[in-house]
């Protein structure tokens, strides 16, 4: 391994020993799950112009673990809403949602995804945290593909420390409730 | 799902009800969209299919409408360009000019002969970046990636040389009304001689990996075919209409922004099917290119880049802090208080998918009182349920990333 | 020869009389009005008019003028194109601001079928004889007509906007 260029992640902190190696489940669970988010890119317009441009060679999203676009909501991991979403496309953000199975992320990517971005109007949600929690938000219009990789890398660092336990707690089923989630 | 769900009222729903086939099965129902993968954008077609056949269709649109029409009526001129680069994203130096030059047309400003030029090379920039994505994404959908890879990585070469230009890499905002908002640096020019020799070689790969690939050539050609009467019907422009043997190009019918130096051919197809739709778009670039050559080539001397409209012009940042003159003109035109007359006008473009028009009504105020926007794709986009009836279902995909329907333009 | 627009307005005049006035050029334009019942008429004669032939519609919109009179609250405007000669124009008709109505043109040109809904959406202006005349960018829900001046541009359910820290309260001091 040591003549090729290939990174390895490192380790969690643990005890190693002559065979074996001892860690806290939590970090082992942590890093397998955040070095493999399957994203969902829920794109709907100019956002998502430079997701494909992230994707592409020259950004290569692959690097972080994420080059298996997972079109299905229910194996995906990382929803990744990028641009408008209007009043009448809420519903169905949400359905793709609710179809995800846990544990799942929600990556706000630019303006209109986190706030509305310039388009302050009728028609437009002010923000998909009006309808589903999420856990980062990208800012720009459009955000650079170093901006979007930036943003998987924080949602990584979430997801690494994340407790095993988060999913179950009252704090976490508040939150969905809070949303009217199930 | 269950608010999904077509009502029993529904034709498709009773027209399931009534028609048995031979073989005793039933006509089914799919619904395409709006989130479907296989769809590059937000759109629903509800599709009553006979197995793989489709039988009609039923678009539904509207799902990022933004209401780019009412902000207009309530935003100060200059602030109307952010809106035009979010209505067909892969082009939107296209979108911006066209909509500077509206103004120029309402206010009557000569802009000079070396900015035009200037003019000329970024529009025609955008071209090759919209067909770029168009007849890549194509490839895509037939199954060949490699294709999409490959071509990407000059998209990212034209964004670097937009971002010399105005400093954003999607969505540009660039210019000014008369110009532009600096002059072009050395580096820019730099970076776009690169991109001309670079480029030619990777887009004749691109063009042999697809035009006799035996497998694309199956998926496309017969594919969605439109003949050039329903297409004038249906309001088709731009690389769809010539696709189907219509020699119509707004830069040719009505020069602006001095097309008229240019020497270049409108490619035309025959069939308007898919497979002409991407050879139109392919002969497009190769056209756009030899433009930017003749643009460089015979780029006037100086350094104009803008107009002498100080009314409407910026003044350069150390002049207003040093001259009265200019701080008045600068914070007249910041505060939106030009002087405009009442007016309506109406500019035509061509647009990565066609004539993109501009009305714009105005009543001497600060905003527009009126402006709308003649999206190409919404209107031809309604041809799609006639062009898909009959076809296979992988082929709607197919059709549908052919006509290159860019969510923002088709719903405002 | 080129087709000039005196021979427009001439044609025009002669089969309509009164119907089509306010001939003018605006800048590289040539415009005129229509009164609002005689439009498919208008239209179709310029459509079929082996000399005028325009065949192709680029533009239909509607526009809202809260100001003007009773009879001409809102207005359709159409823009055609003759390809053959290159000469484009555009059609005004004002219509009255209750229950606005006017003839479709959507058996006379396909593609206005979607240009007429958005402005049935937008304006609320009634299509006659439009095959499926219903919201098309808005939701089906949606009671108001958004482009309507007196319509609210922002989002009102908005909460984070504290209208005192804008100035459009009266008593924000």
């Amino acid at each position: 391994m040591s003549d090729s260029n290939i990174n390895m992640v490192a380790p969690p902190e643990g005890v190693v020993g002559e065979g074996f190696f001892a860690t806290k489940l939590n970090d082992v669970v942590g890093m397998a799950r955040a070095n493999s988010l399957w994203p969902l890119p829920f794109a709907t317009s100019c956002c998502g112009i430079e997701f494909m441009a992230t994707m592409a060679s020259h950004y290569d999203l692959a690097r972080f673990g994420s080059e298996r676009v997972s079109f299905s909501p229910r194996q995906a991991d990382m929803l990744m809403v990028m641009g408008t979403i209007s009043k009448k496309m809420a519903p169905i953000l949400r359905q793709v949602y609710e179809q995800m199975s846990e544990p799942r992320w929600v990556i706000a990517v630019g303006a209109c995804a986190s706030s509305g971005g310039i388009f302050d109007t009728y028609s437009v949600l002010q923000g998909i945290d009006k309808v589903i929690p999420v856990d980062v938000y990208v800012p720009g219009c459009p955000p650079r593909p170093e901006q979007i990789v930036d943003g998987v890398m924080k949602l990584q660092e979430l997801v690494r420390t994340e407790s095993v336990r988060r999913r179950s707690s009252p704090e976490y089923q508040e939150l969905l409730a809070s949303y009217n989630i199930k | 799902m269950s608010e999904l769900l077509l009502p029993p009222e529904h034709r498709y729903a009773k027209r399931i009800k009534e028609q048995l086939n031979e073989d005793g099965s039933e006509l089914s129902i799919l619904n395409l969209g709006p989130t479907h993968p296989a769809t590059h954008g937000i759109f629903q077609n509800i599709l009553l299919m006979d197995g793989e056949r489709i039988l009609e269709a039923e678009p539904t649109i509207g799902y990022i409408h933004r209401a780019f029409e009412k902000i207009a009526e309530n935003r100060p001129f200059y602030q109307i360009t952010p809106l035009t680069d979010r209505m067909n994203y892969c082009s939107s130096p296209i979108n911006n000019m066209g909509w500077w030059m509206t103004l120029e047309k309402l206010l009557d400003i000569e802009v000079p002969k070396r900015a035009q030029y200037l003019r000329v090379i970024v529009m025609e920039l955008a071209r090759i970046t919209d067909h770029i994505i168009c007849n890549s994404i194509l490839g895509v959908d037939t199954g060949a990636y490699t294709g999409f890879l490959y071509v990407f990585q000059f998209r990212e070469k034209v964004y670097e040389i937009y971002e010399e230009i105005c400093g954003a890499r999607l969505t540009t905002n660039m210019g000014r009304i008369g110009g532009f908002e600096r002059d072009w640096s050395p580096k820019a020019f730099e970076l776009l001689n690169t991109f001309l020799e670079e480029f030619p070689a990777a887009w004749k790969e691109f063009e042999n990996l697809f035009e006799r690939n035996r497998i694309f050539i199956d998926r496309t050609v017969n594919v969605g075919p439109i003949s050039a009467e329903q297409a004038m019907a249906y309001g088709f422009t731009g690389p769809n209409l010539r696709a189907a043997g219509v020699d119509y190009d707004v830069r040719v019918s009505q020069p602006y922004s001095s097309y008229e130096d240019f020497d270049f051919i409108i490619p035309v197809g025959k069939s308007g099917d898919t497979y002409d739709r991407f050879c139109v778009r392919n002969a497009e670039v190769w056209e756009s290119l030899s433009i930017i050559r003749q643009a460089l080539a015979k780029m006037p001397e100086g350094n104009d880049f803008h107009a002498d409209v100080p009314d409407y012009y910026l003044p350069p940042k150390e002049d207003v802090y040093t001259s009265m003159e200019s701080l008045i003109y600068h914070f007249k035109i910041v505060m939106g208080e030009v002087p405009v007359p009442v007016a309506e006008v109406y500019h035509p473009v061509e647009g990565g998918n066609g004539e993109l028009g501009f009305y714009l009504v105005t009543d001497g105020s600060r905003t527009p009182y009126r402006l709308h926007f003649r999206r190409p794709c919404f209107i031809y986009y309604q041809a799609y349920p006639e062009m898909i009836k009959g076809a296979l279902l992988s082929d709607a995909i197919v059709i549908l990333s052919s006509l290159n329907v860019i969510a923002g333009e088709l719903d405002a | 020869m080129a087709l000039e627009t005196i021979q427009i307005q001439e044609k025009l005049v002669e089969s309509f009389d009164s119907v089509v006035f306010e001939f003018k050029q605006e800048r590289d334009l040539f415009s005129f009005e229509v009164a609002a019942d005689k439009i498919t008429a208008v239209i179709l004669f310029l459509k079929n008019d082996p000399t005028l032939r325009f065949h192709f519609l680029t533009d239909l919109c509607g526009i809202h003028y809260p100001d003007n009179d009773e009879e001409h609250q809102f207005a359709v405007v159409y823009h055609l194109h003759n390809w053959y000669e290159n000469k484009r124009i555009k059609i005004k008709t004002y219509i009255k601001g209750e229950n606005p109505e006017i003839k479709s043109i959507s058996n006379i040109f396909l593609c206005s079928n979607w240009m007429e809904r958005e402005t049935y959406d937008f304006y609320g202006i009634n299509f006659i004889g439009h095959p499926q005349l219903k919201r098309i960018l808005n939701m089906d829900e949606m009671i108001s007509f958004p482009m309507r001046k007196e319509f609210p541009m922002e989002d009102s359910g908005r909460t984070d906007k504290d209208d005192r820290f804008f100035g459009r309260t009266t008593d924000n001091y």
